[in-house]
């Protein structure tokens, strides 16, 4: 579980594509016991973690990180001055504000309450990412609505979206900066639904590796019968860069 | 808490007028001087973003001034010694007991253990 949580805050500062060998100012929310912050304190940056169990924070503090720690709700928005931030990530947090804990509590308000308040405390250019756990793709969909509501722009970066276990979304916010999402790991195609589908190829394709054996006509094949034969003591000619080519119709 | 947190924190109470909530008064009862390890760009980076008057009032009312001065100095960026005494104020001096006060709305965050609590009650959000 640490192990993955770190692995997480890990992915979650390669996303955040901070400009290399400048210490920067990052917002943890939700840092709990302040596992991510312990990554962004090796990587030579300076952070702040908010949480919402003093519990959590308590043990923090025993663990002396090297964050500044406060207790505030996210839902009731981010106490900070506008722009201070280079940065902010969040493991595991934010799909905790889709749930409504007290009767008063609606999850769209306190959503839009924390990514209007948050995109306020990032410094142009800047980006927040969040990781999250949603539960069902209209959760997901929320979300993401509010976050584009607030003013961000960018989207879900989803890693490895073909694996049930390690299948990870990333939510990756950028402040008044257009660019190109970053790439997920461990998906071929950009968004996963192309993978599910088969491939139109127009062209023909012989029987590919059947029982191990080279697909004939190939230069593998040609290569490996050449060696067959030069095995058996026959005269064969030298292996060259031409050996296996196809002779094209103009030739 | 440390000062620089300090600097960047404002009251979200409902109602604050914008900008009111900052900067939070520290009425301390217990503070502590850690040691940080010494970074000049990262301090440097970080004075265009600290509010000056409210970073020396707030260094002033718990005794650690530091001989800073009231206006930010010229072309600080290469002074070492004025950086360093910067970053003992932002990042060593450290709240541990006391209260953050609203100046705005009189709201009072208590600080406990050096972590300030700024949950708000439901008809304060």
């Amino acid at each position: 579980m640490i192990e993955i949580q770190s692995q997480m805050s890990e992915r979650a500062v390669e996303l955040l594509g901070l400009p290399e060998d400048q210490p920067c100012f990052l917002l943890d929310v939700g840092c709990g016991s302040g596992l991510s912050g312990d990554y962004i304190s090796e990587e030579g940056h300076h952070w702040v973690g908010m949480d919402i169990s003093s519990n959590m924070l308590d043990v923090a503090m025993e663990r002396e990180v090297e964050g500044d720690l406060i207790l505030a709700d996210m839902g009731q928005g981010i106490p900070f001055r506008p722009g201070m931030f280079d940065g902010c990530v969040s493991i595991s947090a934010v799909q905790w504000l889709c749930n409504a804990d007290k009767k008063t509590h609606s999850p769209p308000k306190r959503l839009y309450r924390f990514f209007s308040t948050l995109y306020s405390a990032l410094a142009r250019g800047s980006r927040a990412i969040l990781q999250l756990y949603p539960e069902n793709s209209e959760q997901l969909e929320l979300i993401t609505a509010q976050a584009m509501k607030a003013g961000f722009t960018g989207g879900m970066v989803v890693d490895y979206p073909n694996s049930a276990k390690a299948k990870k979304f990333f939510l990756c916010l950028f402040v008044g900066t257009t660019g190109a999402l970053p790439k997920a790991l461990g998906a071929e195609c950009a968004d996963g639904e192309e993978s599910q589908q088969a491939k139109f190829i127009n062209e023909r394709t012989r029987f590919r590796n059947a029982k191990g054996k080279s697909v004939k006509k190939s230069r593998d094949w040609v290569l490996e019968k050449k060696e067959r034969r030069r095995r058996q003591g026959k005269e064969v000619r030298a292996d060259t860069r031409y050996t296996g080519r196809k002779r094209r119709p103009r030739f | 808490m440390k000062l620089l947190t300090h600097n960047m924190l404002t009251s979200h109470v409902r109602g604050v007028r914008p900008g009111g909530g900052f900067p939070l008064r520290i009425q301390a009862t217990e503070v502590k001087v850690n040691n940080v390890d010494f970074n000049q760009e990262f301090v440097a980076r970080m004075i265009p973003k600290v509010e000056w008057g409210a970073l020396v009032e707030a260094a002033e009312s718990l005794g650690h001034l530091s001989d800073l001065p009231h206006e930010l100095p010229p072309e600080y960026e290469n002074k070492e010694d004025f950086l360093r005494k910067v970053h003992h104020v932002l990042l060593e001096v450290e709240v541990m007991e006391g209260i953050l006060k609203c100046p705005d709305s009189g709201r009072e965050f208590p600080i406990t253990k050096g972590i300030p609590n700024m949950l708000l009650s439901e008809e304060e959000t």
